[in-house]
């Protein structure tokens, strides 16, 4: 068997493609992190006074923390006084007027295969679009409009919606929860809003793109989303960044916020640049996202599809505090060459009767590291509920991990718990099996690879599924064809 | 007429042992031949050598498959050239639908004989009589490939897919061990349905009760690695009656 590894291991080898720099103008602030860099984001986006006053507690807040060490990650120290906190397109578009989005960008985009020209965009998914630090462009805002939704850049929410923005942001991430989500607070520069009112049903799917361009920049969004009672929003993210030598940090938040009877679904395809073979470069992506299902049975539900990032920490979260309110996870994280994954979920039950779902898929290969984390806590007053979780990992070659660290506490003798976890190996035999009925090993790797990952690819909204596939199969792509 | 196979002076080893010793066989379309042999002969090296498993090493001889070198191709063109290998042991695939599997097998191979893909819908009535004649239950192509199959249905299952290929040449590696003599029978049928002029198999067993059933033209007696005697169907039932061991004696007596 020993003989036969190396031809797996072509395959997992990977050619990035989204690793190119696009040459737009821009706009960035000196490096380093200080009281001054603040106030000048803030001037840039010329903040109400609430806005700096929280940015200014979360930087001094975040002065007496120290980074966390306790992921299954190694990496050297970041310094945080080399990063560039603040980049952005020069020519910036007026708002809501797509047509002078500067045409570079709108070129980078294309080669990202998203459209900004709503004519050319597939129906039925409005995207806002983010580069280093800033919206570039949000599309179909005036469809959603009719419906009440609003769907904006951060920046612009803070200029039109700023009651909104002061009521909800930090209510579920509070600017003192962890190291990254207190940096994020103090330099965060755009991101995504959505509030959908009452009782409606938006109509299209949102998504937001990102995309770090700019080197030596770090990319700090926050993403807010409130769902008013008995609404419906499904929201993807996407993101790409250029290939580089050095590590780029990306420390984003997001909060969602569901109450009474509304239902949130964030999808997740995270394909920023991993690094190369050797593991030199990629992002660092350190990202805290939670939701509150607020409301009485009220839903959240995250799915996730992570291929990229040198290192991934994350762990969406639901905080059931409604009663009969539901929370779900699913994951598909996959780390390849050097890449190294610490990713789960945290599912607080505080409501009665609350339920919670968690289907993670990990995926290894190459010398890639991939960790499930995952926290289970019932809370006394979570009288009956229940939570299910399954881990599954899938180890290709044998220079990879899987670990495993679930947490169960539990506070409330009526709480149901099930915990399946199984790991396996993609053997020779396998690929012998399908080479020998005429597929070839690649086809093989991602066939295998897919159904394995097939419980969360069906959580994706349709046309990501198939995109999801997609990234999977050039993920695991080789020189054998 | 072309041979579906030639093997010439075959000499295979796998991490360092020497097994396969010298082998020479000629296949001619339509023919069925037999390769019997005690445990550890080598006859399932045999098998994953013509397949080109992994980890094989080819000491010398050669191998023409259809006047081509079969030993130059990658497993996966042997197979969609038309060589099929019945697995003694059949891989389970979690996650991996059955119809899905078998589907894109199928169309590599059409693809490979110019024909055009099968859809999902030409592809279920395509197989529908298939998988009645392995008398197996239609529900098993919604199963992840070969998942929590019995042993008996990962052989039938076996040759369902070889039915469905319809292959040039079938190598079957011990496909009658551990089935009982019902699912014996119907995986017999199966091959014999499948017997046509132009199709060769290669059939590879210890014992002789599945030659009942596949009635072969050629009986090789494989031992040590070398083929030690060949004959007609006759040779198998003298196999069933007295053993290998009396072939072994006269080997060592002619050495």
């Amino acid at each position: 068997m020993s003989t036969a590894i190396p031809t797996i291991e072509e395959f997992v080898r990977s050619d990035y493609k989204y690793g190119f720099v696009s040459n737009i103008d821009t706009e960035t602030l000196p490096p380093g992190l200080n009281e001054d860099i603040i106030r000048a984001i803030s001037a840039k986006k010329n903040e109400p006074e609430f806005m700096l006053n929280w940015r200014l507690r979360a930087y001094r807040h975040w002065l007496t923390m120290t980074e966390p060490r306790w992921p299954k990650v190694t990496y050297p120290r970041v310094d945080y006084q080399s990063i560039i906190y603040y980049a952005a397109p020069k020519k910036k578009p007026q708002l809501g007027s797509l047509d002078e989005v500067d045409p570079e960008l709108r070129r980078t985009f294309e080669k990202l295969g998203i459209s900004l020209d709503e004519q050319k965009r597939l129906a039925g998914v409005a995207v806002d679009a983010v580069v280093d630090s800033v919206s570039v462009a949000t599309t179909f805002q005036k469809d959603l409009e009719k419906h009440g939704i609003i769907f904006c850049s951060f920046s612009e929410a803070v200029q039109k919606h700023p009651d909104l923005v002061e009521k909800y942001l930090g209510s579920v991430v509070p600017h003192t929860d962890n190291f990254f989500a207190a940096l994020n607070s103090a330099v965060f520069s755009d991101g995504s809003f959505c509030y959908v009112p009452k009782g409606v049903r938006c109509p299209m799917e949102l998504s937001t793109y990102f995309r770090i361009n700019t080197a030596n920049t770090g990319q700090f969004e926050r993403t807010l989303i409130i769902a008013d009672e008995g609404s419906y929003v499904s929201y993807l993210e996407g993101c790409t960044a250029p290939m580089r030598d050095e590590n780029q940090l990306h420390a984003a938040v997001v909060e969602l916020v569901a109450l009474d009877n509304a239902e949130i679904k964030y999808s997740t395809v995270q394909n920023w640049y991993p690094g190369d073979k050797e593991g030199r470069g990629g992002i660092y992506n350190f990202v805290t996202k939670r939701g509150i299902a607020k409301g009485r049975r009220s839903k959240i539900s995250w799915t996730q599809v992570e291929t990229g990032s040198a290192i991934t920490w994350k762990y969406p979260s639901c905080i059931l505090v409604g009663e009969e309110s539901v929370g779900e996870f699913y994951s598909v994280a996959l780390t390849n060459n050097y890449q190294q994954a610490d990713t789960g979920t945290k599912m607080v039950h505080i409501g009665r009767n609350t339920r919670s779902t968690i289907v993670s898929k990990g995926i290894s290969a190459g010398h890639g590291q991939n960790s499930y984390r995952g926290l289970v806590q019932i809370r006394p007053s979570a009288a009956g509920a229940r939570n299910f979780s399954q881990c599954d990992s899938l180890l290709i070659g044998d220079k990879c991990g899987a670990h495993t660290f679930p947490y169960i506490e539990v506070k409330n003798d009526t709480a149901q718990l099930e915990h399946e976890a199984t790991t396996s190996k993609i053997g020779e035999d396998q690929i012998f099996y399908c080479n020998q009925r005429g597929i070839s090993k690649q086809d093989a790797v991602n066939m295998i690879v897919n159904g394995f990952c097939k419980e969360v690819f069906r959580e994706l909204p349709m046309e990501f599924a198939v995109e999801a596939q997609k990234l999977l199969g050039v993920s695991l792509e080789g020189s054998v064809g | 007429m072309q041979p579906i196979l030639e093997i010439r002076n075959l000499q295979a080893g796998v991490e360092g042992r020497h097994i396969l010793k010298g082998i020479s066989l000629t296949i001619q379309p339509g023919e069925i031949h037999a390769v019997m042999g005690p445990n550890g002969s080598g006859k399932s090296t045999l098998a994953a050598v013509l397949a080109g498993r992994e980890g094989y090493d080819i000491v010398s001889g050669e191998v023409r498959y259809l006047g081509q070198d079969l030993l130059e191709l990658d497993p996966e063109e042997r197979a969609r050239a038309g060589l099929f290998l019945a697995f003694q042991y059949p891989v389970e695939i979690p996650g991996v639908n059955s119809t899905y599997f078998l589907k894109a097998a199928l169309n590599e191979i059409r693809k490979h004989r110019g024909l055009s893909e099968m859809d999902a819908i030409e592809f279920l009535g395509f197989v529908k009589d298939k998988i009645k004649l392995l008398e197996l239950n239609e529900d098993l192509l919604k199963r992840p490939v070969n998942v929590g199959f019995s042993g008996g249905e990962k052989k039938r299952n076996e040759i369902f897919q070889m039915a469905v290929l319809e292959p040039r040449l079938a190598v079957l590696d011990e496909t009658d061990s551990g089935l009982d003599i019902d699912a014996l029978r119907v995986v017999s049928n199966g091959v014999n349905k499948l017997r046509s002029p132009q199709n060769a198999a290669l059939v590879i067993t210890h014992y002789q009760r599945l030659l009942n059933y596949i009635v072969p033209d050629f009986v090789h007696v494989l031992m040590d690695g070398r083929i030690v005697r060949s004959g007609g169907k006759e040779l198998a039932l003298e196999l069933e009656e007295r053993g290998y061991d009396w072939i072994a004696r006269e080997q060592r007596l002619a050495a």
